[in-house]
């Protein structure tokens, strides 16, 4: 008996070995391990053996069937797995295809520049301020020290509301500015981004209608330093740690000093390349210490408080940012355009 | 303004480099925008002597010379030129050498004979006769001015110079001039400033015989100082002085009109040149025009006067439009005996405005408009007088007719150098900043400041800040952050709202577009706005560049239906774009009232309910809260069958839809869909802040049901009757389907919606679920005669 457990072993275990399908499996489980099986036919003649025996060979008999049971739940896992391997391999797919697509919109490249300024004067505690486009010639000349008989004031230059040149398409977003030191008392700390108008014909380089971003703070005790402290740490975020700006003394009618900002040319490096034109500098703003006249007009006194202001064109700094070389192409709208956003 | 470096040389001596000199200026205010070197393009041309002249063996035009250059031995030259003989002085470009565009000069055979170089023309020299009034344009130059055979040609005509171009701000009208720059660059370099003090000898007389000044109009003629020469003699001014004047992009005509020129860009000071016979009644009155008043300008031109101009008139008539240009009738002519040499001072407003009404901005009035110094009149006119004393073209009458209409008052500042370093961040010395004041022409006494006459400019203390801070350098400056108390900058919930929308929509698949905020009138006619439709009434620009941007849009649909049909030209497929911008319309009120629009707008695939669905959940996403539609059938840009309102609660917020064909075609596009909604009033219909509500503890019953009903029911209907019977068990209802055809009788539909029953407080039973159903079916069919099919 012992002998012949051990030939049911070693059978059942070999045919184990070499069946490759669950079904087949599952007949050998029957064939050794069933009630009909091999093993219970030998357990049954154990009726016939001595009682010393009789725990022995049942031990061995059990030990079998242990070998057995174990041996096929092995092969049901090395099978299943085959059968996921094959299921995988015949699942394969070229990733290479494209995905399906889902089309998501584009934001203009103005927007993506704007957004980006505002979020840095946003960081530095800054508010941002907005005004009438359409708006009283008194906010965007008379309180921003540009008399009558200045030539920006000129029909062909301004837009033009009423006759009496009372209301007007506003040339800069600087009666903003007006509006909030009017309304607010210091400590001010604004930008006024924003679309002005300006009566040039349409070119590469011109629109009657553009945006610029304005700037503005006021407070006991601010000095130029820190108009250019603010400046320098606009253009490094902007541009990119360790970016170089040139501070040139210039003219404006609502600062006093007066200056214009460049940056060195981030394309060459300061070397010199076209979109510099050689120069090295790229000239991006206006700027200078809020003029003590337009605090006065405002309602704030210039012999207490003092400010600074800034203004650069939105336009340049897109077309400079990303390469474009005509500014119609802004406005025009074209989808291939906006695309490459 | 273009500056000869050889010029300024004459006031101020500097040891830098060119390029040391521009960056220095340009950091000191006076921003150099170009240079330029005549000479970089001319080489190796040289002054030579014409030795021996004889006919080419072999030619019957050409002319074989022999040139003598100051070297050991003599060129041959072979030349085609006609008017050269033996001992001429004539330009010589040797082998190797170069002359203007680029043309380059070596030896070679001119018919068998060995010519080594080429004698020049005024024009190979980009010369011509105004340079050098006593050359031939058709010949070889041959030089008449004192010159050494063998030097460098450039020195001689100019081209040893370098031109530097400044940008001049309008607050520097003194810069216009060589002097202005002149002390600029001293005070920029520290290097003393060599102001010359005219010198007239005068040939007696006394002016007031002849003549007599009047200014009707203080205001507008501050003051008005000439002088009278007689016995003039027209004639080319000297080399030197062309020279400069062709330097400074002056073209020079003859002595007199060069004198007044080079005073012009000497002192800055315009100056201009009358024929004295040709005033009447022997004297000069400063006047308004009569309106309609009619004159000839030097130009040749007929011109209107009017009112607003001020004339230079004689005791009849307009001899000159003051400050911008004289007239024909008094012009100074080959047979002038007697000039008068006029140097005014304008108002700088009512020039600019002359010239600009006249159209004829001219070298004087762009310098007159920016308001010139009152106490430059009388030094101009003094060395006007000694360059005609110096040059011999006329003798100069005795006494200066000097009117002063406004007495110039100086302006007086307190230099306050606390306030000045408080402004600037600085720690400047009161020494270095009275110092640079005085390099600058101030006086300071004490802490007393007196302005120069020619610095308008400055009547604050914080315009003598930006004096002394030019001079110590804006990059000396420190770079600091400001220091203030705190207070919060960020976004306000408008434009947080204003960047949500734009990342909704792109999310949804829309593209943002900027476009003009003026359109033509022809815009409402296109979107078919009744002509009477007070929609219309925006600002409207008096002063328009053209028709078609003369309006301020009080709607934003024809700006994103041109921008379609632009792309549609283009051929670009399946367009969807957006655009958040603002419209203008009239309130009554000065202003408008301008208001921000959200336009979407759409081609290519995707229907009206693809349009409805990025509007439901923007709409949605913004928490906008009892969104309805209702059909719309009235807006005219709109299809009468697919258009709709879109509320929140009662309000209208906007509307949307398919565009009208006869819209669509008159932008060129076919199917368009489009959506406007009023950022502010969705805004104002948007909840705050949703508080959280449990999950459902108990599973909810779905229930299908599918009724008939007539076509015109709309499916708002149909869901309103079914929440309403649903009551508070029906938590949701979902259209699934809509049929019509076969097995459905004609003018009705099948529709089919999706019940979710769910109760909070237990576990509904199937009969319950039941009960509902029938409260909906039995209202369906009562209140819209949908029966269950």
């Amino acid at each position: 008996m012992r002998e012949k457990l051990e030939q049911i072993k070693k059978e059942a275990l070999d045919a184990v070995k070499n069946v490759s399908l669950e079904a087949e499996l599952d007949a050998l489980r029957v064939k050794y391990l069933g009630k009909k099986g091999e093993i219970t036919a030998i357990l049954k003649q154990m009726g016939s053996l001595s009682a010393e025996e009789r725990p022995v060979i049942g031990q061995l008999a059990n030990g079998v069937r242990e070998n057995i049971e174990k041996a096929i739940s092995e092969k049901v896992k090395v099978i299943a797995e085959k059968a996921l391997e094959a299921r995988l391999e015949s699942e394969k797919i070229d990733v290479t295809i494209p995905g399906t697509p889902i089309n998501v919109g584009h934001k203009h490249p103005m927007s993506i520049v704007l957004d980006e300024a505002k979020d840095i004067f946003v960081g530095m505690g800054f508010s941002i301020a907005e005004g009438p486009e359409v708006e009283l010639t008194k906010y965007d000349f008379d309180m921003m020290n540009i008399p009558e008989g200045h030539t920006v004031r000129e029909w062909q230059d301004t837009f033009y509301i009423t006759e009496d040149e009372r209301v007007h398409l506003r040339c800069q977003t600087s009666p903003v500015q007006a509006r909030v030191m009017e309304s607010q008392k210091p400590p001010i700390r604004i930008i006024s981004p924003g679309r002005v108008y300006r009566k040039d014909e349409v070119d590469a380089t011109h629109s009657p209608m553009f945006h610029q971003i304005e700037g503005l703070v006021v407070d006991k005790g601010i000095t130029m330093a820190d108009l250019k402290g603010t400046l320098n740490a606009f253009f490094e975020k902007l541009y990119g740690e360790g970016t170089k700006t040139r501070f040139r003394p210039h003219h404006f009618p609502f600062t006093e000093p007066s200056c214009e900002v460049d940056v060195q040319c981030f394309m060459c490096g300061g070397t010199g390349c076209r979109t510099c034109k050689g120069e090295g500098w790229i000239e991006l703003l206006g700027a200078g210490m809020v003029h003590p006249k337009v605090l006065a007009v405002c309602g704030i006194d210039p012999d207490v408080y003092s400010g600074f202001a800034f203004g650069m064109g939105l336009e340049r700094l897109t077309m400079l940012r990303f390469g474009i070389d005509d500014m119609r192409l802004i406005f025009e709208n074209d989808v291939r355009f906006l695309n490459q956003f | 303004m273009r500056l000869s470096r050889n010029w300024l040389s004459e006031f101020v001596d500097i040891d830098a480099t060119s390029k040391e000199y521009e960056d220095k200026m340009t950091m000191s205010g006076s921003k150099v925008e170009f240079t330029e070197e005549p000479g970089e393009n001319i080489k190796n041309v040289v002054i030579g002597k014409v030795t021996e002249l004889e006919r080419h063996p072999d030619s019957d035009h050409l002319w074989v010379c022999r040139v003598d250059i100051g070297e050991e031995y003599m060129l041959q030259i072979v030349t085609g030129a006609q008017n050269l003989k033996v001992g001429d002085i004539v330009p010589v470009a040797k082998h190797h050498s170069l002359l203007p565009g680029g043309v380059k000069i070596t030896k070679g055979k001119l018919r068998g004979v060995e010519s080594e170089g080429m004698l020049c023309s005024l024009s190979e020299l980009g010369l011509d006769k105004h340079d050098f009034p006593n050359a031939v344009e058709d010949g070889i130059f041959v030089i008449d001015e004192p010159c050494s055979i063998g030097d460098d040609i450039r020195p001689l005509i100019g081209a040893d110079d370098r031109i530097v171009e400044f940008e001049i701000t309008n607050n520097r009208p003194d810069c216009l001039s060589v002097i202005g720059l002149a002390r600029e660059t001293a005070a920029t370099f520290d290097a003393p400033l060599k102001l010359h003090k005219p010198h007239v000898k005068g040939a007696g007389g006394d002016i007031r015989e002849h003549l007599a000044v009047e200014i009707k109009e203080p205001e507008l003629c501050p003051r008005y100082t000439c002088r009278m020469i007689k016995n003039i003699k027209i004639a080319p001014s000297p080399l030197w002085m062309r020279r400069r004047l062709r330097a400074m992009g002056v073209r020079p005509i003859n002595n007199i009109v060069d004198i007044t020129n080079y005073v012009m860009l000497e002192y800055g000071q315009p100056m201009h040149a009358f024929d004295y016979a040709c005033l009447d009644g022997n004297k000069i009155v400063v006047r308004r025009a009569q309106d309609g008043e009619k004159m000839n300008t030097l130009d040749g031109t007929p011109r209107t006067l009017d009112s607003n101009m001020l004339v230079i008139a004689d005791a009849d008539r307009a001899v000159g439009v003051a400050g911008v240009m004289g007239g024909e009738n008094s012009e100074i002519t080959e047979s002038t005996q007697y000039a008068v040499f006029e140097s005014a001072n304008f108002n700088g407003t009512s020039v600019r405005r002359t010239a600009m009404r006249l159209n004829m901005r001219t070298d004087a009035s762009s310098k007159f408009e920016k308001g010139l110094d009152p106490e430059n009149t009388l030094d101009a006119v003094e060395r006007a007088c000694e360059l005609v004393e110096m040059l011999g073209a006329g003798e100069v009458i005795d006494g200066i007719i000097d009117v002063v209409a406004k007495e110039f008052v100086p302006t007086k500042l307190k230099l306050e150098a606390d306030k000045i370093n408080a402004l600037l961040g600085t720690d400047i010395s009161d020494d270095f900043m009275v110092k640079t004041l005085r390099k600058l022409g101030f006086a300071v006494e004490g802490d007393s400041v007196t302005v120069p006459s020619w610095r308008g400019d400055v009547e604050h203390y914080s315009d003598i800040a930006e004096e002394v801070a030019r001079f110590y350098g804006y990059d000396n400056i420190g770079s600091t952050m400001f220091k203030s108390p705190i207070n919060m900058g960020g976004f306000t919930p408008k434009q947080e709202a204003e960047r949500e929308v734009s990342r909704l929509l792109r999310g949804m698949g829309y593209s943002e577009i900027i476009t003009y905020s003026f359109i033509g009138p022809g815009a409402y006619d296109k979107i078919r706005i009744a002509v009477d439709d007070p929609i219309r009434k925006g600002p409207v620009i008096l002063n328009p560049l053209g028709e078609d941007t003369s309006v301020m849009r009080t709607v934003s649909l024809p700006s994103m239906l041109e921008i379609l049909g632009r792309n549609k030209s283009y051929k670009n497929d399946n367009v969807r774009l957006f655009e958040l911008s603002r419209v203008y319309r009239d309130t009554g009120d000065e202003l408008p009232d301008e208001r921000i629009i959200i336009t979407l707008g759409a081609y290519g695939d995707g229907d009206f309910f693809t349009m409805k669905g990025a509007v439901e959940a923007l709409l949605a996403k913004m928490k906008v809260e009892n969104v309805t539609f209702a059909a719309k059938t009235d807006a005219s840009a709109y299809h009468p069958g697919r258009c709709a309102e879109i509320k929140a609660g009662d309000k209208a917020i906007g509307v949307m839809g398919q565009i009208h064909p006869k819209v669509a075609e008159a932008y060129g596009l076919s199917e368009t869909y489009t959506a406007e909604i009023d950022f502010f009033d969705m805004l104002a219909h948007a909840a705050s802040d949703r508080q959280y509500k449990p999950l459902p503890k108990y599973p909810a019953i779905t229930r299908d049901i599918a009724v008939v009903c007539d076509n015109a029911v709309t499916i708002a209907e149909l869901e309103s009757c079914i929440k309403r019977a649903g009551g508070e068990l029906l938590r949701d209802v979902k259209l699934f389907d809509i049929y019509t055809g076969s097995h459905i009788a004609e003018g009705k539909k099948s529709t089919a919606f999706s019940l979710t029953i769910r109760s909070d407080e237990q576990t509904l039973t199937d009969a319950e679920a039941d009960a509902v159903v029938k409260d909906v079916l039995a209202a369906l069919d009562k209140e819209l005669g949908a029966v269950i099919r």
